[in-house]
């Protein structure tokens, strides 16, 4: 297993990223966003960070980078690609992904644990986790509230698309553990293929438990397996 | 005369100095040259009120890799070839302003002070002071400021772990914003913001240069008054995605080609006259720029406006000249800004020019020695008195009265918890923060060593200004306290001395007396002052602030796998290290109590340095002994509080023993003693025998316990109760009239 991190301008969770992919045991290099070849890997990720400052919307500008013709063709061929953060705001500024981040309702940026509830095992992602318990995985963002019509929605839940709803420790979902105000407390989601993750809370930080929870390194684990 | 009069005025320089001036060139200086050397003769720049006060500090130590005050930041070795650099700075007069700029931009600053030093930045801390937040004027400052910090430092991807917020009337129009930022590297990386070598190039990176700032270190050496607001134009804008990037490449150039470059240098305050200038001075060198090679964002600037420019996000890079090609090319790589504007001369000279034109050439040394002067100093006949007010002759409090006390103390400004305002930081990016915000210090691994680095800000205002030598030796031993309850032995400290006008005697005396208590303190530590800055004229019509010195400090802990927090364990029995609990209503002098009961500061302040020492040494020496589970430091509330706070880090109840609380229940409960620890460990005989062979005075407390009962002598409360009331404070009084006030705007 071979892992391509996506740096663009303002990226900083690629380091982060690196470094938990290392601990479960798969090797990962930083690609510059000028890149357009990414053969040879099996997974994309897209990290956390503020790619070109957000400063006009977040991703907006970011999946116009010459890489994201490469990311795209990834996907399409049925290879895995995950979008953290800032990562899962440009794969839905691109359109791989359904819905948009807005921002959040408290209107703040919120950095803080959040308890994530597995809604679907059929995805390399998530076939290794278990329905009988939550996955503490810290969130840090702005602009996290998940938002998409309707129809859609009905749509993603009759798939099986909604990867993580955020839920107490216990695996209860309600508003008062909804900590962005995203609709039906979603906190990540797949493409229709399930080769393609997007979500809003960082794997990538809870990958020891020096540093509160090695939770997030079941995602991978599950990609291993 | 009336243009030189005008021209005086905008660099706040006097007459007399400007005579000095004179007199020093043999001639009346150009423009240019007034202008420079007005910013580098300022208070922000020249230091010339405080500096003849450094003298005190303990700047050296077998770890300390810097001169003081030489870098743009001071440098400890911590062992295995790794360097730890660190420097806290002030952004207080365009906060007071333009508060999400000025914060912003202060936390820019600090950072670009770091990198500077071809370090990686791991973390920020910022200490933070405002008027009541019962007024309007002041929520609104606080949340510009702490929007302004959360915009910048998450943007740029470095974690803001830690740091304070205190309020008091003498803050409101008079914010104090410092930011502090801490970071490591090997130490073959750490580079020297020098200029040298003859015909060097001098390459300007990063942001073209506008108007913005124009004379911003002359107005952080002013006091505000009514026309304050119209020097908003002299407040920076922040562009942290382009600091992103300068960071990376900064960082990167040092890891990756140090041998191309000669020295890198931030711009900061006076802009690219005191980053060139001084960088030249470091290197016994001079600089010959030409202005117009300057990028530029706004037409038809003079050369006096790009020399004094301070657009943020520029760096100054000194390549050998053999390597002029590479280092622009690798910023170009980065999607960066990279041109020679001038060249490194040997002949000690400042020179600029446009084009042929030349427009200032002076000495450097003039330029770089401002006036000097000390200050008649007095203590305030008023303070004098309120800290010789017999504390005892006050009634005691009433034991039916401690819960109620202790729930005002929880819910007050000071204590509260500051969750509101860290949850909107950014605190884990880059993934070695171990102990988050809201303990004693923050705790930071460093992936490639076994040790780790605890960083704590602190500084009680009120303490200092009742007596500024004992005020300030208290923050510097409640700092290591913070840093030794987690197992971290103290190292250093940063300083940033925010002050009153130091014409007036009475805040001369403030600064003189809490150098010498800064510097006494950092004696008996162990904990040399290697970086800091002075942010003097803090005063508006209203008056002065509290002098107020923060002490930022690093600890370093020999295995951060052992690091502890403030949360016992169940069944842990608690102890009071370092005092009794019986306590002379003294303790209570410029205590959170009296201040939130009386609205007064009076009584006797004192510390004994020895003991604050010996009890540090004691709790680290029971951490390396394995006997202790938790540790938090005594501190604003007093014992109460600190009880308290480690019940609702843990969620477990406390059941106390029986205690001797002596005539004073206020100053057991409440009194803020120094030099006192709670140490939480399930091996009571081991704790109690070592410190009495070491002659620290121990208490044992009592015992946590499941359920939701805390109980410490005669008060008894409901802990779920109490938390929600602790938590919710901040918030309650920040959050109050949101919706019909403009964030940060007034």
């Amino acid at each position: 297993m071979k892992a391509a991190v996506i740096v663009f301008p303002g990226t900083w969770s690629d380091a982060d990223t690196v470094w938990a992919l290392g601990k479960s045991g798969i090797s990962a290099d930083k690609i510059w966003h000028r890149t357009d070849d990414l053969t040879g890997y099996d997974l994309v990720v897209l990290p956390g960070g503020f790619s070109y400052g957000d400063y006009l919307r977040c991703g907006s500008i970011a999946r116009f980078s010459p890489v994201m013709k490469a990311v795209r063709a990834h996907a399409e061929g049925g290879g895995l690609l995950v979008g953290i953060c800032n990562g899962f705001q440009i794969l839905c500024e691109a359109g791989i992904l359904p819905g948009v981040l807005m921002r959040n309702s408290s209107l703040q940026f919120r950095c803080q644990d959040t308890y994530l509830s597995a809604e679907n095992f059929d995805s390399a992602f998530t076939s290794g986790l278990d329905e009988n318990r939550t996955y503490k995985i810290p969130m840090s963002h702005g602009e996290g509230r998940y938002v998409v019509s309707s129809t859609d929605l009905e749509r993603l839940e009759q798939n099986g698309q909604v990867a993580f709803r955020y839920a107490n420790q216990s695996g209860e979902v309600s508003e008062d553990t909804n900590p962005n105000g995203s609709v039906g407390n979603i906190a990540g989601v797949f493409n229709n293929e399930k080769n393609v993750l997007g979500m809003m809370p960082h794997p990538e930080r809870a990958c020891e438990m020096l540093l509160g929870s090695d939770d997030g390194n079941r995602i991978w684990e599950s990609i291993l397996s | 005369m009336e243009h030189l009069e005008i021209l005086l005025s905008q660099v706040a320089m006097s007459k007399d100095e400007y005579g000095r001036l004179v007199t020093m060139l043999g001639r009346e200086p150009t423009e240019v040259e007034l202008g420079m050397t007005g910013a580098l003769w300022s208070e922000h720049c020249g230091y010339k009120h405080s500096k003849p006060l450094f003298h005190h500090f303990p700047t050296t130590g077998p770890h300390v890799l810097t001169e003081a005050g030489a870098e743009n930041a001071g440098a400890i070795d911590i062992g295995n070839g790794w360097v730890v650099v660190f420097k806290i700075e002030s952004h207080n007069h365009p906060s007071a302003l333009e508060p999400y700029e000025g914060a912003a931009t202060g936390v820019g600053g600090i950072l670009r002070d770091i990198f500077a030093m071809g370090m990686r930045p791991v973390a920020l801390l910022n200490s933070l002071r405002f008027g009541p937040l019962t007024e309007a004027h002041n929520r609104s400052l606080l949340r510009g400021v702490v929007s302004g910090i959360g915009g910048y430092g998450n943007c740029v991807g470095v974690p803001t772990v830690g740091g304070e917020i205190q309020t008091h009337t003498s803050y409101s129009g008079n914010p104090l914003v410092n930011a502090m930022c801490v970071g490591v590297g090997l130490k073959t990386n750490l580079l020297s913001a020098v200029a040298e070598g003859d015909g060097n190039p001098i390459v300007l990176v990063g942001a073209d240069t506008g108007r913005d700032g124009i004379h911003g270190a002359t107005f952080a050496s002013v006091e505000l008054d009514e026309d304050s607001a119209s020097r908003r134009p002299a407040v920076q804008v922040g562009h942290p995605f382009l600091e992103k990037l300068l960071m990376e490449a900064c960082v990167g150039l040092a890891e990756d080609h140090s041998d191309w470059i000669v020295g890198l240098q931030d711009l900061g305050a006076a802009g690219l006259t005191s980053s060139a200038v001084e960088a030249a001075d470091r290197g016994n060198s001079g600089i010959d720029i030409d202005v117009t090679l300057v990028p530029r964002r706004a037409e038809n600037m003079s050369a006096y406006e790009v020399m004094l420019s301070e657009s943020q996000e520029r760096m100054l890079v000194i390549p050998h000249r053999k390597y002029l090609d590479e280092v622009i090319d690798y910023f170009k790589s980065w999607e960066i800004n990279a041109t020679e504007i001038g060249k490194v001369t040997s002949n000690r000279q400042v020179t600029i020019r446009e084009e042929d034109v030349v427009v200032a050439s002076m000495p450097v040394e003039i330029m770089t020695n401002p006036p000097m002067y000390t200050n008649d100093s007095k203590i305030d006949p008023i303070v004098e008195a309120l800290a010789l007010e017999d504390l005892s002759l006050e009634p005691d409090i009433d034991s039916s009265t401690t819960n109620k006390i202790l729930f005002d103390l929880l819910e007050s400004e000071n204590l509260s918890s500051r969750r509101w305002v860290y949850q909107q930081y950014d605190h884990q990016v880059l993934n070695n923060t171990v102990v988050r915000p809201g303990g004693d210090a923050a705790v930071l691994r460093i992936k490639e060593l076994k040790q780790g680095l605890a960083v704590s800000t602190d500084c009680n205002g009120r303490a200092v200004y009742l007596n500024p030598q004992v005020g300030a030796a208290l923050a510097v031993a409640e700092a290591a306290r913070n840093v030794i309850a987690t197992g971290a032995r103290p190292v250093a400290v940063t300083d940033c001395l925010n002050f009153g006008n130091p014409e007036k005697s009475e805040v001369a005396y403030q600064l003189e007396k809490s150098i010498i208590g800064l510097s006494d303190a950092a004696r008996v530590f162990d904990t040399p002052v290697i970086s800091g800055n002075a942010s003097l004229y803090n005063e508006t019509p209203d008056g002065q602030i509290m002098p107020t010195p923060t002490i930022g400090m690093l600890g370093v802990i020999s295995d951060v796998e052992s690091r502890l927090t403030i949360s016992p364990e169940i069944g842990n029995h608690i102890f009071l290290l370092g005092g009794l609990l019986e306590q002379s209503a003294s303790t209570l002098a410029a205590s959170e109590f009296q201040w939130i009961r009386t609205g007064r500061i009076a009584g006797g302040l004192s510390i004994d340095l020895k003991l604050a020492r010996e009890t540090g040494d004691l709790v680290l020496l029971m951490h390396d002994k394995g006997l202790l589970s938790a540790a938090h430091d005594v501190g604003d509330g007093g014992i109460a509080v600190a009880l308290i706070e480690m019940s609702f880090a843990s969620g477990y109840g406390f059941r106390s023993k029986t205690l001797d609380l002596g005539d004073r229940l206020d100053a057991a409960l409440f009194g803020e003693a120094p030099s006192r620890f709670l140490v939480a460990t399930d091996k009571p005989d081991l704790v109690t025998s070592l410190a009495s062979d070491h002659s620290i005075p121990i208490v044992e407390l009592g015992q946590v316990e499941s359920g939701n009962n805390f109980g410490f002598g005669p008060i008894s409360v409901d802990l779920d109760l109490a938390y929600e009331r602790w938590n919710v404070g901040l918030k309650r009084v920040i959050e109050q009239g949101f919706s019909d006030e403009g964030d940060g705007e007034f």
